[in-house]
């Protein structure tokens, strides 16, 4: 029985370099309940970070009363992570469940009918259609809905209604990510799998702290570097995470840069790699244009001025980049120490870069990851109800416009194409200023979520904007709204989603929704028809009525664009695992990795955008991307570094810096309602440095207030890991379990100090570069409510102090003796468990 | 080389307004975060071309005498206007500015290259390029600006 707060990763199943990865299969029942007793195990994919791992829900009673991992799918082989395993259901029978819409009456939220609900925003969405037409309307969706969810509210807002603001909440998370990829490769889409890990010689990760927010690939590296011909791990990160730890273990380094000189890092460690002559020059001329333009970009960032701007010291950047140039093959991955960090785009952008300019692309054990925050957030880039068009079409080339026309039957005018679709936080801008007056938001909770949480509050509760709250409970942002609409979760509907590396599962529904909860599909497609949205025809706009009907017209849209579904069916995918896009006539099976040939989607014709330049966002024009001629050879773009928007001052002599934690996933809204994950870490803290607590004469566990420009938060203090002059805050603690405490008297809400400002490529607002200040309040009443198992944890010299956090249910972890066969594996054919001195791919 | 050097002088001159009027945005439009910062941004690297310039005008001279080009000085935005439409009618200004200044370094350009001056067709050239990189800025910004600001801006 493992308590798997206490044991994040499980055991280890350590295995030979180019070998299958073997199977262990995780599972938790709730308390009392046996395996003997489950009546069905319904398959799905985990929600609780953007993994996707494939597991089977189980069922007794009606209800969801655990998870158990399946050992056949590609994605994690039978394992689950503590969020997964102790998160998934308990949030679906809590008594807080929202059971029925509410409206707002004399300034308090009550309890209606749907048509009553529904009528009001019909009403408000027609009067304003009216009177202003649809760019009065703005939608803010999530990393959370289903591919079915996102696909039909992009058709409704694109085809029926034609306003271009639509984003969700992926807009924090992973926009960089598809805007890198983008700039990149002329397209979304992950060029590298999870199977790279079985086959690299050294592993990057870029302000990506892996072991707590993608813990079962975690596990899985972990399996390759404890054991014999381990890769070398290299970590950028200003905390000394796990994976930093790993990095010192394999004999690789961990690199600290100051917050927000990402950028000047990369352009040193690139500077390396020319300087060393590590570059494939045929591959560079054959594959890629723009080699002497990033050349002349990085040439001043030697080691020693790198060393001066990060704060790293210059040997260890030479180290570094002798570890990428040598290696044979690197996978790189990257996360929100970049996407939300200064320079964004152009720094996740120089990672692809490293990899062009040694050809290490398309090959097993040469991949790049660049990760996702959020479950479904591939989706909503794929489907279109952010800021993209569907099916990774180009809203510059009419062409694109047409076939979507074409496929909805609409006039292609109605679908709003004249400018970049609007980013999340100018949707927010337009609602502060009064010119969008209906705000749809589902699935997310932005008046925790976003940056500079006074503002987001002040516009949700505006009277100018009328607020429509989707969601599974009364959230912050659901207080704030003036419909709420009740809606089923994960496991009570049925869909598709997929994951970081493409893999697409589909989730049955399991259980009946609580009350008159209805899925997001259904609550969509309800506004549709009582607007009566119709095509060219006067058919119903969308045109389809159920989940599986939905799904069949994206694979219609996706046809022939790199993100090809077209071989995938429900029927299909009802298989023993997910299976990877994309899928069609050549790759019926789907496929592993990208640009295996090399060729990349950067025809004028073909690809999702143009380009932009990376330092100001200014777009590239279709004349300028035929010109170049790129022809499917990918880009190498550089940019200067650039000091971040805010930097430390006499006033604010501190940088903030927000994150995660591994127990608790987003604004807490199913994390915080099971209790192991929640006794875990059941409250904020702030981490700092030994050397500057030391200095404010704090120690563990004081009350500290916080400040920047914009709010404060008092929380306690975790002497921790964290770099010296740097201040980190988890973003997961709102106010909706603080009793009788309403948004804006609470305390410890990492936003309220964060900065409106972001990336100009990506818009990706930047969560981690702020100026504050840290003073010391009082004493507090223990240790601060930090974990102690990953990158909270106080320094070694300091652990005997603090108790070790534990104390999770009772979970089943079992090795399976004989490892499944997975499709697409590059190592398949090896055998398992495997003897420790198998040569790679043989057996 | 009277008109040369007051080429010269149109070039350091229409850069400063250039400059001046980009943090004139960023400050009138600071509640848009990105104006605020792109414009700032933008407005450096007008400093730095000037920067770039200083020894060449200590080599000509910056003459203002000559009376032709001297219509060519374009008044700068003293203040912003406010609101959507406001913005863009003054991303619209900023881009007249920059076009006056794209136009001057082409035309010095042809001034250094007749007269074989390596180091300021250098500065002339690469001045041109980041002056067309503000163009581009200012026109996407528009585009993004202008559906928001004719249909929908409650201050209309």
């Amino acid at each position: 029985m493992t308590d798997r707060i206490a044991d994040i990763w499980g055991e280890r199943t350590p295995h030979a370099k180019g070998t299958v990865w073997p199977a262990r299969v995780d599972l938790h029942l709730d308390e009392g309940v046996r395996e003997e007793d489950v009546e069905a195990w319904v398959p799905s994919a985990c929600v609780l970070c953007s993994n996707g791992c494939g597991c089977d829900i189980a069922v007794k009673d009606g209800r969801m009363v655990g998870v158990r991992g399946r050992a056949t799918d590609v994605v994690n082989h039978g394992r689950l992570g503590p969020k997964g395993l102790y998160g998934s259901t308990p949030w679906a029978s809590s008594p807080d469940r929202l059971r029925r819409p509410m409206v707002r009456e004399g300034g308090r939220l009550v309890e209606t009918d749907w048509e009553t609900a529904m009528g009001r925003v019909v009403q408000e969405s027609r009067r304003l259609l009216e009177e202003n037409g649809p760019l009065t309307h703005g939608f803010y969706t999530s990393g959370q809905l289903f591919l079915e969810e996102y696909y039909t509210l992009a058709v409704i807002g694109k085809a029926g209604l034609g306003t271009p603001h639509m984003d969700g909440n992926t807009r924090l998370c992973t926009a960089t990510s598809a805007a890198a990829f983008k700039e990149s490769f002329g397209a979304d889409g992950q060029p590298g799998s999870y199977t790279d890990i079985e086959h690299c010689d050294a592993i990057f990760l870029y302000g990506h702290n892996m072991a707590e927010t993608q813990t079962v690939l975690w596990a899985r590296i972990l399996d390759r570097t404890r054991a014999e011909d381990p890769p070398v791990v290299v970590c950028v990160d200003p905390r000394r995470t796990p994976v930093a730890e790993e990095a010192e273990r394999t004999g690789g380094v961990h690199l600290a840069p100051r917050v927000g000189t990402n950028l000047a890092l990369m352009n040193g460690l690139t500077r390396e790699l020319f300087e060393r002559g590590w570059i494939d020059e045929a591959w560079v001329a054959a594959h890629t244009i723009g080699v002497d333009d990033l050349r002349a970009v990085v040439e001043p960032y030697t080691p020693e001025e790198v060393a001066a701007t990060c704060g790293v010291d210059a040997g260890d950047l030479r180290r570094a980049a002798e570890i990428f140039g040598t290696s044979d093959n690197v996978l790189s991955t990257v996360l929100q120490g970049f996407y939300q960090s200064h320079q964004a785009t152009a720094s996740a952008v120089a990672v692809h870069n490293l990899h062009l300019l040694r050809g290490l692309i398309g090959r097993p054990g040469s991949g790049i990851l660049q990760m996702n925050g959020q479950p479904t957030a591939q989706n909503n880039r794929e489907c279109g109800a952010d800021g993209d068009l569907p099916g990774f079409r180009n809203w510059n080339n009419p062409r694109h416009v047409q076939e979507l026309a074409d496929l909805w039957n609409v006039d292609p005018l109605t679908i709003p194409h004249w400018a970049p679709p609007t980013n999340a936080m100018q949707i927010f801008g337009y609602a502060e200023q009064g010119s969008i007056e209906l705000l749809w938001i589902s699935a997310t909770n932005p008046a925790v979520s976003m940056p500079e949480s006074a503002r987001i509050r002040r516009i949700l509760g505006s009277d100018r904007c009328f607020v429509v709250v989707q969601d599974l409970f009364l959230t912050e942002t659901a207080q704030l709204a003036d419909v709420v609409l009740p809606a089923a979760g994960w496991g009570e509907k049925t869909g598709t989603f997929t994951n970081v590396n493409r893999t697409v599962h589909l989730s049955e529904k399991a259980v009946e929704p609580p009350g008159e909860a209805r899925s997001d599909l259904d609550i969509f497609l309800m506004y549709a028809r009582a607007m009566g949205f119709v095509d060219r025809a006067g058919d119903p706009l969308p045109s389809w009525n159920s989940p599986e009907e939905a799904f069949d017209a994206w694979r219609a849209a996706s046809a022939g664009r790199p993100v090809d579904y077209t071989g995938l069916s429900y029927d299909k995918l009802r298989g023993p695992t997910g299976i990877p896009w994309p899928v069609d006539e050549e790759a019926p099976e789907g496929t592993d990795r990208l640009y295996t040939d090399p060729v990349f989607p950067t025809d004028t014709d073909r690809c999702e955008t143009y380009g932009h330049d990376l330092v100001t966002g200014a777009a590239v024009t279709e004349q300028e991307h035929r010109a170049m001629a790129p022809n499917g050879r990918a880009f190498l773009k550089g940019a200067a570094y650039t000091p971040p928007h805010e930097e430390p001052s006499d006033d604010f002599p501190l940088l903030f810096t927000t994150g995660r934690t591994v127990y608790q996933f987003h604004t807490r809204t199913k994390t915080g309602r099971a209790r192991s994950l929640h006794e875990a870490a059941p409250d904020a803290w702030v981490e700092l440095s030994t050397t500057d607590a030391d200095a404010l004469g704090i120690s563990e566990g004081d009350v500290v207030r916080v400040e920047s420009p914009r709010g404060t938060i008092e929380v306690q203090a975790r002497i921790g890991q964290v770099m010296p002059g740097a201040v980190f805050a988890p973003f997961h603690y709102g106010s909706w379990d603080l009793d009788g405490l309403a948004p804006d008297q609470q305390h410890r809400q990492a936003n309220e100090l964060t900065m409106t400002v972001w990336d100009p490529v990506s818009k990706q607002p930047y969560f981690k570069t702020a100026a504050c200040r840290v003073t010391r309040v009082r004493a507090g009443d223990g240790p601060a409510p930090a974990p102690t198992t990953a990158a909270s944890a106080p320094p070694p010299a300091r652990r005997r102090a603090v108790p070790p956090t534990a104390g999770g249910g009772p979970t089943t972890s079992e090795v399976l003796p004989e490892t499944p066969t997975y499709p697409n594996d590059p190592a398949a054919g090896t055998s398992h468990p495997a003897p420790t001195r198998t040569i790679a791919g043989r057996s | 080389m009277p008109h040369l050097s007051t080429y010269v002088g149109l070039a350091d001159h229409s850069e400063k307004t250039l400059a001046d009027s980009l943090r004139a945005v960023a400050e009138g439009h600071a509640a848009e975060a990105d104006v605020f910062h792109t414009c700032h941004l933008l407005a450096g690297w007008s400093d730095a071309h000037r920067e770039r310039l200083r020894p060449v005008v200590e080599r000509y001279g910056e003459d203002d005498s000559v009376t032709e080009p001297e219509r060519l000085h374009a008044d700068g935005l003293a203040e912003v206007r406010a609101g959507q439409v406001g913005l863009l009618r003054d991303l619209q200004d900023l881009h007249v500015l920059a076009t006056l200044v794209q136009t001057t370094w082409t035309v010095v350009a042809q001034g250094a290259q007749g007269l074989r001056d390596r180091e300021l067709l250098e500065i002339a050239t690469s001045a041109n390029a980041e002056t067309s990189r503000q163009l581009s800025w200012l026109n996407t910004r528009m585009k993004a600006a202008a559906p928001q600001a004719l249909i929908v801006d409650p201050a209309r």
